[in-house]
C-alpha cells in the first residue's frame, strides 16, 4: 500500500492514497445518487440506504488508509479508541431514532442537525491551528466553517427547545438590532482573522471568542422567530450543517465532505426558499420579522358561529360523494392521525371518497403531516397536495378541517390589509359544505381572525380533534 | 480586480466544484414531491454528517500519549458526527419504512 507510485508535483503516490481518494469519488456519487432515489417515493428508500453506503465506505477507509502529512497511517490504538466512540454515538443514535415519535420528528430532526453542526465547529475549531499555518484560503475556510457550524449548532438547539415546548419565542422590537450587530461583530472579528498578519499562536483569543460569538448569534438568530415560521428555520439550519460540512471538506482537500456538504446545503435553500414561498414571505422576513398580532382588519362584519351536533355531522359525511380532510398540527398534538384514518377507511366503506389535502407548511417541519398521516397507515395516494386538490374543490361535499387554521384562512386571497394575504392556502370555502373542528374560538399561531368559521356553510365541532373524531366514527357505525 | 482574479485563479478548482455541486444539488432536489418532504430533509441531513470524516482524522492523528483538551474536543466531534450520521440515516429509514409498506 505504501509503494509510492508516482510523484505529482512533489507529492508521493501510494496504492493506498489513490485507493482512499478512488473510496471518496465513490462515496460522492452515491451521496448524489442517493440524493436522487430520495426524491421519489417508490425509491426513496433505497436512496437513503445507498447514501449510507457511501457514508460507512468514507469512514472505513479514512480509517484504514488515511495518513497524516508526514505519510504516517492511524495507529492501532487510535483506530480502537475511534471505533468505541463510533459505537456510542453509534447506539445512541440508532435506539434514539427509533424510539422517537413520528410528531415528535421535527425535534430529533434539529438536535441530529445540531450534532452536525457542532462537529463541523470542533473541527474548525482543532483544526485552526494548522490551517493558519498555510495561505489565506485555508484560512479562510476553517473560520467559515467554525462560524456556520456554531451558528447551526446553537441555533439548531434553540430550534429544538421551541418545537420541544422548552423555549417560548421572545421577540424584543430591540432584538433586531441587536442580532444585526452581532452578526456584524461576528463576520467582523471572522475577517480580522482571515486578513490579520499576526501568527497562528497570538490568535487563538480571537478564535475561541470568534465561536463564542457565533454560538450567541446562532440562539439569538433562532429565539425571535415564531412557531409557524419553524419549517423555514429547519430548513435553513439544516443548510447551514451542510455548508459547514463542506468548508471542513476544504481544510482537509476532501472531495466527498465538499460535494456531500454543498449537496446538502443546497437541498436545504431549495426547500427554505419552498417553505418561503408556501407562506408568501421572503427569508429575510421570517429572520427579521415577527408574525402575529396587529394588521389585521377586524372591522368586517363576523356573522354568527354555528355549530353542528355529532349525529348530524355524521350524517352529513355519510351521503356525501367527496370528503376531503385538512389536517393542521392540531390533528397531530391531538395525536387524531389514527383515528383520522379510521374516519377515512369507514367512510370509504361506504362508498364516500375521502382524500387528505396536504397544505406545504402543514406541521412543524416541511412535508411533517405527510409523515404524520403514513404513520397512520394513510396510504400515500390518499395525500394530495394543495395545488392539485385546489381545482376540485367546488365540487367536495364536505371539507373537514382538524386542528388547521392559518392554511385555510379565506382572508389571504381578499384581505389585503391581513398578514397572510397573498399567502397560498387551501380552498376550503369552495367546498359545499365545511365542518370545523377546533378545541375553542382561540386564534391560529399568526393570530389572525379566521373568516371562514363564520362563513354560511360553515359548522364548528367544538373540542378535542381526536375525542370529537372518535366521537364521529362511532355515530357512523351505529348508523 | 487583480486581487480577486487572483483569488480565483489560485482557487479555481474549489471555485468550480462549488458552483457545480450547487447546480446539482439544485437538479437533484427540484420537484421532489411534498410528501418526500421530511425524508429529504433527514436524509440530507445524515449526509451532512460527512464531517465524522474529519473528526476520525482527528482523533486518528491525536497524541494519546498525554491528556489534552484537543483530544477531548476532538473526540466529541467524533460523537457528534456518529450521532448525525447513524442517527440520521435510521430515522429516515423509519419514516419512509412507513411509506413503503401500505402499496395498495
Amino acid at each position: 500500500m505504501d509503494k509510492i507510485l508516482t510523484t505529482i508535483s512533489g507529492v508521493d503516490f501510494t496504492v493506498g492514497s489513490a485507493l482512499l481518494e478512488l473510496s471518496y469519488l465513490i462515496a460522492a456519487l452515491l451521496f448524489v445518487w442517493g440524493l436522487k432515489l430520495l426524491s421519489h417515493p417508490e425509491t426513496a428508500r433505497r436512496g437513503n440506504l445507498w447514501a449510507a453506503g457511501g457514508m460507512g465506505l468514507a469512514m472505513i477507509t479514512t480509517l484504514l488508509l488515511h495518513k497524516d502529512s508526514a505519510g504516517q497511517g492511524i495507529q492501532m490504538m487510535n483506530v480502537m479508541i475511534i471505533i468505541v466512540f463510533i459505537g456510542v454515538g453509534a447506539a445512541i443514535g440508532w435506539i434514539a431514532a427509533r424510539k422517537v415519535k413520528m410528531t415528535a420528528m421535527p425535534q430529533m430532526v434539529s438536535i441530529y442537525n445540531a450534532t452536525g453542526g457542532g462537529a463541523s465547529m470542533l473541527v474548525a475549531l482543532l483544526e485552526y491551528p494548522a490551517a493558519a499555518a498555510g495561505d489565506i484560503g485555508s484560512i479562510l475556510v476553517t473560520v467559515l466553517g467554525l462560524i456556520i457550524g456554531s451558528v447551526a449548532f446553537s441555533g439548531s438547539l434553540i430550534a429544538f427547545g421551541k418545537l420541544d415546548g422548552r423555549v417560548g419565542d421572545i421577540m424584543k422590537p430591540f432584538m433586531t438590532y441587536l442580532n444585526l450587530v452581532l452578526m456584524i461583530a461576528t463576520l467582523g472579528l471572522g475577517a480580522y482573522i482571515v486578513f490579520s498578519p499576526n501568527e497562528p499562536s497570538e490568535m487563538l483569543w480571537a478564535i475561541y471568542s470568534l465561536t463564542g460569538l457565533a454560538l450567541i448569534y446562532g440562539v439569538m438568530f433562532v429565539m425571535p422567530i415564531g412557531g409557524a415560521d419553524m419549517p423555514v428555520v429547519i430548513s435553513l439550519l439544516n443548510s447551514f450543517t451542510g455548508i459547514a460540512a463542506a468548508m471542513a471538506g476544504f481544510i482537509y482537500n476532501n472531495e466527498a465532505m465538499i460535494l456531500g456538504g454543498i449537496l446538502v446545503g443546497a437541498a436545504g435553500m431549495i426547500l427554505t426558499v419552498l417553505m418561503c414561498k408556501a407562506m408568501n414571505r421572503s427569508l429575510i422576513n421570517v429572520i427579521i420579522g415577527a408574525f402575529g398580532g396587529g394588521g389585521a382588519a377586524i372591522d368586517r362584519e363576523h356573522g354568527t358561529i354555528k355549530e353542528i351536533t355529532l349525529s348530524d355531522a355524521a350524517v352529513l359525511l355519510s351521503y356525501s360523494q367527496k370528503v376531503v380532510i385538512i389536517p393542521g398540527y392540531g390533528l397531530a398534538v391531538a395525536q387524531a392521525q389514527h383515528i383520522a384514518h379510521e374516519l377515512d377507511t369507514i367512510l370509504e366503506n361506504k362508498g364516500v371518497e375521502v382524500k387528505y389535502a396536504i397544505h406545504p407548511v402543514a406541521g412543524r417541519m416541511p412535508g411533517h403531516m405527510n409523515v404524520l398521516l403514513a404513520e397512520a397507515d394513510v396510504p400515500y395516494e390518499q395525500l394530495v397536495e394543495m395545488d392539485d386538490i385546489n381545482p376540485d374543490m367546488p365540487n367536495v361535499d364536505v371539507a373537514i378541517v382538524v386542528g388547521a387554521n392559518d392554511v385555510v384562512n379565506p382572508a389571504a386571497y381578499d384581505d389585503p390589509s391581513s398578514p397572510i394575504y397573498g399567502m397560498p392556502i387551501i380552498d376550503a370555502h369552495l367546498a359545499k359544505n365545511i365542518i370545523i373542528m377546533k378545541r375553542g374560538m382561540g386564534k391560529g399561531y399568526a393570530g389572525i381572525e379566521n373568516f371562514l368559521f363564520f362563513n354560511d356553510k360553515t359548522r364548528m365541532l367544538f373540542g378535542d380533534a381526536k375525542k370529537s373524531i372518535t366521537s364521529l366514527v362511532n355515530e357512523i357505525k351505529s348508523m | 480586480m487583480e486581487q480577486v482574479l487572483s483569488f480565483f485563479f489560485e482557487y479555481k478548482d474549489a471555485i468550480f466544484i462549488i458552483a457545480l455541486s450547487i447546480f446539482l444539488g439544485i437538479e437533484v432536489i427540484s420537484n421532489v414531491p411534498a410528501v418526500l418532504h421530511t425524508p429529504l430533509m433527514s436524509g440530507a441531513n445524515a449526509i451532512s454528517g460527512v464531517i465524522i470524516i474529519g473528526g476520525i482524522i482527528l482523533v486518528g492523528h491525536a497524541d494519546l500519549s498525554r491528556f489534552s483538551l484537543d483530544l477531548v474536543l476532538g473526540i466529541l466531534a467524533l460523537v457528534f458526527g456518529t450521532l448525525n450520521v447513524v442517527g440520521g440515516f435510521a430515522v429516515t429509514d423509519r419514516m419512509l419504512e412507513m411509506f413503503k409498506k401500505k402499496k395498495k
